[in-house]
């Protein structure tokens, strides 16, 4: 099987992101960057199908040079090779969806896999898109997958259960938490990277569908309020959160 | 619990390269998911956690920087330190199963064994099928190995042995047992294999310290070791001198592994303790205590990282080691009973990893050795005068 995965590289959920002067992107600086913990499931499950299967598994990010990490951590966890479809430019959905659409095209792959989102923009946008750019079916926030002869099946969240459903290979597929549980690179995994080549393609290059005109962090929240501490105060606490927070 | 984000207060980082970046996050990863949520039970029963050696050798932990050849990752000694480091964030004993397999078990049997010995023995250790201790300490002999009593005889084919061993880590668990005994007046290197006739490691009992790590003695009496199994390049106590400079150099960055564990619980209670209507943390006496902690960790990385990259140079010096042992465990230690005297009485229970390093370090200090032999073999180096003869 041909098994190719996205990956982005993406702030590490622990960092404290500001906003960049400008006001319309992050601050970058002093920020650790690491592989999109969604794209971890789309990696780890591309590699058992191999291993299952056989086949290849290439990693692939749209991106700049710095997206090699993320690229050489897919290496070390075991895919065969990785391709970074290089841009400098911070890009919109659509940017990245085409870029990843022209290369995929070409490898015509037997599936594709991607995170459910990427945790920085949280479009959840690019997976769909890469679907429909090709022409292929897309199942999303996927967390059950079966591969039988040139169909798959799979089990999706939805809200308050789960549905399965089933669609023909070649297929686009995003995987949500649940779906396996990612490997750690091994020490000679880690090795092994060294000398998986890294291929460079510049990004296609589409103009922008969507613009960032402002980013801002949310507002720090208020103190709480402490209406009493005895069961006197039950009566005003359910006044305050039926009148005031409306909650009940 | 968040996930541990690291100590790195003079960007130590940017001295990494991206593979020693990765190593360190795998093992990282490995301690919070494998080690952390398990440790305190092992460490209350007093029993090694077993599940994790399969585990750990999957990743390469064990004989990390020797050749692939023998399913080895080959990589440099900074990426071995940094896994000792993030091991011992867990715990000490966990860290000390991995030093004794890599740097007494499968270093001398690499450095000083046969190739049928390295054929035979490595892939199974680094897959961690088989499990090695190595015996040089003796009741009456720990700070002079020198002295040892541990004899071997030659016989037809063969030698036998007879002596005792005692502080044995991993000795009661191990396969096969590196034996440092005195042949004909020499020291040299025996490999006693688990069942052989004559050959019992009993477990001791009623530790405080290392609870989570098998301590045993050795005892050989007329134990028949085949001429096979006898290291053949190395004579003398330079042998095991050179395997306590591996394991030495492990302690090293292990200690900072378990000094930012003690400081990291020590600043988040700090930070979430109410005393007085405030945190704690807002206190000069609490802030003294954790920048002096801080402080302590910042050295001990940077003289652990130099020690590193001179190994990796093959330029370090055994004083070298002696110095970063020697220090990062001391500081480890007082940082341990900083972190303990601001987590209160909180400190002493094993819902904070505090006392439980504490008690490890205390043996950390005194074994692979003392923090006063380190004191005296630095003492001669710059005196030119042996305190100890």
């Amino acid at each position: 099987m041909k098994l190719i995965a996205c990956v982005n590289h993406v702030p590490d959920t622990a960092a404290k992101i500001n906003v960049a002067a400008g006001g319309t992107s992050i601050d970058k600086n002093g920020v650790n960057f690491v592989i999109n913990p969604y794209d971890e499931f789309a990696v780890e499950e591309c590699l058992r199908l191999k291993e299952k299967n056989g086949g290849e598994v290439v990693a692939v990010s749209v991106g700049s040079d710095a997206h090699k990490e993320t690229l050489r951590k897919a290496l070390a966890m075991g895919a065969d090779k990785a391709v970074l479809l290089k841009t400098d430019d911070d890009r919109d959905s659509f940017g990245i969806a085409s870029a990843l659409a022209g290369y995929i095209k070409e490898q015509s792959p037997d599936l594709v896999l991607f995170g459910k989102q990427s945790v920085d923009g949280d479009d959840a946008a690019v997976g769909g898109m890469v679907a429909e750019l090709l022409g292929l079916p897309s199942v999303t926030v996927v967390v059950g997958l079966a591969i039988d002869g040139s169909s798959v099946t799979a089990e999706r969240e939805i809200e308050g259960g789960k549905e399965t459903v089933k669609a023909s290979l070649p297929c686009v597929i995003t995987a949500q938490k649940g779906l396996n549980e990612p490997r750690y690179p091994s020490l000679k995994g880690i090795m092994g990277a060294k000398s998986k080549p890294i291929e460079e393609r510049p990004a296609a290059t589409v103009p922008a569908r969507v613009q960032v005109v402002g980013m801002k962090k949310p507002a720090a929240k208020a103190a709480g309020k402490i209406v009493g501490t005895d069961a006197t105060a039950v009566p005003e606490l359910v006044r305050l959160l039926h009148e005031e927070a409306k909650v009940i | 619990m968040a996930q541990f984000q690291g100590v790195d207060y003079f960007m130590i980082d940017g001295l990494l390269s991206e593979e020693e970046r990765m190593v360190r996050a795998t093992v990282r990863s490995f301690v919070d998911d494998e080690v952390l949520p398990i440790i305190e039970k092992h460490y209350r029963d007093g029993t090694f956690p077993m599940p994790l050696v399969g585990k750990m050798a999957e990743l390469g932990l064990f004989g990390t920087t020797l050749p692939a050849k023998y399913g080895c990752a080959e990589m440099n000694n900074v990426a071995y330190g940094l896994v000792m480091q993030e091991l011992e964030r867990g715990d000490s004993g966990v860290r000390s199963f991995a030093s004794v397999q890599s740097g007494l078990v499968m270093y001398p049997i690499y450095a000083f064994g046969s190739e049928e010995q390295k054929d035979r023995w490595l892939p199974a250790l680094a897959k961690g099928e088989k499990i090695g201790c190595f015996g040089l300490t003796e009741p009456d002999y720990g700070s002079n190995p020198g002295g040892m009593v541990t004899r071997a005889e030659r016989k037809d084919g063969g030698y036998l042995l007879n002596g005792a061993k005692m502080w044995i880590t991993n000795g009661t668990l191990a396969d096969i047992a590196v034996v440092w005994a005195k042949l004909e007046g020499e020291v040299r290197g025996f490999l006693v294999e688990k069942g052989t006739k004559g050959y019992t490691a009993p477990e001791m009992k009623g530790k405080h310290s290392l609870r989570a790590s098998v301590t045993s003695e050795l005892v050989f009496q007329d134990c028949w070791i085949p001429e096979s199994n006898i290291l053949p390049n190395i004579k003398g106590l330079k042998g095991p001198l050179m395997c306590l400079s591996q394991a030495r150099y492990g302690i090293a960055w292990g200690a900072v592994g378990s000094a930012m564990a003690t400081y990291d619980a020590a600043l988040n209670y700090a930070k979430s303790r109410i005393q007085f209507g405030k945190p704690i943390a807002s206190f000069q006496l609490i802030q003294e205590k954790l920048v002096h902690m801080l402080n302590e960790i910042t050295k001990g990385q940077l003289l652990a990282l130099q020690l590193g990259r001179l190994k990796d140079a093959g330029t370090v010096k055994f004083t070298q080691i002696s110095l970063a042992k020697r220090n990062n465990v001391h500081h480890a230690l007082e940082i341990a009973r900083m972190a303990r005297e601001i987590l209160g009485a909180n400190g002493i229970l094993d819902e904070y990893p505090v006392m439980r390093h504490a008690n490890n370090l205390e043996s950390v200090k005194t074994y692979e050795g003392t923090h006063e032999m380190h004191t005296l073999i630095l003492g001669e180096d710059i005196t030119g005068i042996a305190a100890f003869h």
